[in-house]
């Protein structure tokens, strides 16, 4: 009887910890597909009188919504893209020759507030014109995607054995060759996990965006942030299109979760 | 004898040393690319800003040298200084409340349950949705009169809030988003350092018929204390710099009442322009975050010490 009471508050436990993380999801999806007397009803529902996808279709008429999406997608895939492939030597580099300190750098630029690097930035894409174009939000993201790439990297690289390079440098094998031959496909787990998390996080920035894109080079979260401001508050597309951006994080964040534990946790844990 | 010149045997070299090609180690050139571009994203702004901050400049402008003029201006600004006070305000709280919250929720997600993995998964879903997204769907629950909040209130009994309308809770409000979003940060971190402890001290002290308090109190927490101080300046260092969610629920309203020192950054560079004035801010606003973060360094070295 007492074990049943104990399972039971357990679970009592667990869901004062989830329902709040969920709920507000929970709470986005209602909002989307309710229509405008829903909206307004008092006591307001969580579950719609007449589920409606009309807030989705605004979203898309309302706006050229996917030619947002297309500047997200190619401003967080070439920051994540190129952090990669600088980073991920890197990383591999600063572990074997034992050059932690250079993490430090990396963690120091983690304490800056990301405003500060727009300023100087910003006035020098001023300067030489590149405002207007997706280049400077490409470059400016950078300072997300870089720094994780080499941190989860690092890490990953360290716990690799170090013995199959050592043979294949005895077989003969250049420093180049035993990194692409014999570590880089080990540490594909890592890079992996890598190249999603840099590319989450770049796809939720905002104010790089906000400083840096025009009209026609906002990234998702600069045009729904414009939408609340400049439009009459219509809700419902509000709350759709405010989904439609996250959407893709939060099912990616349920499907690898596993790996978001391990690679976050390194980062964390290790970044001090 | 022949191991003299070994690596082992020298002192600390300075990168610039280590960088000279009478030594150079074949592993550099995996690192020149990515320093070349930190140099030019993140080391070059840390120069420029330095060396702005000793401007008097507004884009468009000429720029006059002032010394510093800027820092001089910044003492007296009461504005600037409020934000400093709204930025420790919400820091504090925004670095407690999720270390509370998420422990005790690492505590849970220790334990093994069925789906644990798919509800550890959804409580991670706050830190990795999109802030922006989410920062309109709070500004939606807490509007006074349409939002989901007050009806929630209303259902227990409690008169309806202003929520951010009011200039005494809008701080509190965004506390309440940043416990919400950051706490599964916590978790992560805490999680981490609860599945690297022995199980031999929790197993004696199960024998000794410890209640689950006892054992966290004496086992549990100071053996995890190190990870929850890690925890601890993470958070920190993102409470500090939080700007999204406070851009797009309050915009630093009602009037200043929320305006953090991120803020009034914001505004003077890319509202007013005033570039020699927001550097100066970024380097006193880069001086507290380095000072708080020492400041924690140091406590965790304490915590370190008491437990030996």
């Amino acid at each position: 009887m007492k074990k049943l009471l104990d399972k039971f508050l357990f679970a009592v436990m667990v869901l004062m910890v989830v329902a709040p993380a969920v709920s507000v999801f929970l709470w986005m999806l209602s909002l989307s597909l309710k229509n405008e007397v829903d909206t307004l009803a008092y006591p307001p529902a969580l579950i719609p009188s007449a589920p409606t996808l009309d807030n989705f279709i605004a979203v898309f008429n309302g706006g050229p919504f996917f030619s947002y999406f297309l500047n997200s997608v190619i401003v967080s895939g070439a920051a994540t893209l190129i952090a990669i492939a600088v980073g991920v030597p890197a990383g591999y580099g600063i572990t074997r020759m034992k050059a932690r300190k250079m993490l430090l750098t990396i963690m120091i630029a983690r304490m800056t507030p990301a405003i500060s690097f727009l300023i100087p930035l910003f006035t020098v894409f001023q300067a030489i014109g590149l405002t207007g174009t997706l280049a400077p939000i490409i470059v400016t993201h950078m300072v997300i995607t870089l720094p994780i790439t080499v941190y989860i990297v690092a890490g990953y690289f360290e716990t690799l054995p170090r013995e199959l390079e050592e043979a294949a440098t005895m077989d003969g094998c250049s420093v180049w060759q035993s990194f692409r031959h014999v570590a880089l496909p080990l540490a594909r787990p890592g890079i992996m996990v890598a190249a999603i998390l840099a590319f989450i996080f770049s796809w939720n920035n905002f104010v790089f965006g906000a400083v840096l894109a025009g009209r026609e080079t906002r990234t998702l979260p600069v045009a729904i942030y414009n939408v609340l401001t400049f439009e009459q508050i219509a809700w419902g597309p509000l709350a759709a299109a405010a989904l439609l951006v996250t959407l893709p994080v939060l099912i990616l964040t349920l499907f690898i979760q596993k790996e978001i534990v391990g690679g976050l946790t390194a980062g964390g844990v290790k970044g001090s | 004898m022949s191991n003299l010149n070994s690596p082992a045997d020298q002192p600390p070299r300075s990168l610039l040393a280590r960088l000279l090609p009478s030594r150079l180690s074949p592993y550099v050139w995996f690192i020149v690319p990515a320093l070349v571009v930190l140099m030019a994203i993140i080391i070059f702004p840390w120069g420029f800003t330095l060396w702005m901050s000793l401007f008097d400049w507004k884009i468009g402008s000429a720029a006059t040298f002032i010394g510093l003029g800027n820092y001089a201006d910044l003492v007296h600004d009461t504005r600037f200084l409020e934000a400093i006070f709204h930025t420790l305000y919400f820091t504090a709280l925004a670095v407690i409340l999720p270390l509370i919250f998420g422990t005790f929720a690492a505590l849970i997600f220790n334990h093994k349950f069925p789906l644990r993995g798919l509800l550890r998964g959804m409580f991670l879903l706050p830190m990795m949705a999109t802030p922006v997204a989410i920062s309109l769907v709070w500004t939606m629950m807490f509007h006074p009169q349409q939002g989901v909040l007050n009806y929630l209130l209303s259902l227990v009994g409690i008169a309806p809030s202003e929520w951010v309308y009011s200039s005494a809770l809008a701080i509190p409000c965004l506390v309440l988003v940043d416990v919400w979003q950051w706490s599964p940060l916590v978790m992560l971190i805490v999680l981490g350092g609860l599945a690297s402890l022995p199980s031999d001290p929790f197993e004696a002290a199960r024998l000794e018929g410890a209640s689950t308090w006892q054992v966290f109190r004496h086992i549990t927490f100071p053996m995890v204390l190190p990870f929850i101080m890690v925890a601890a300046v993470v958070r920190l260092i993102d409470a500090l710099k939080t700007f999204d969610t406070i851009y797009v629920i309050t915009q630093g309203g009602p009037g200043t009442a929320s305006e953090t020192i991120n803020l009034y950054l914001y505004l003077q560079a890319f509202s007013f322009y005033q570039i020699g004035k927001a550097s100066a801010v970024v380097v006193v606003f880069f001086v507290l975050v380095v000072a708080l973060s020492l400041m924690l360094f140091w406590l965790r070295e304490r915590s370190k010490w008491s437990d030996a």
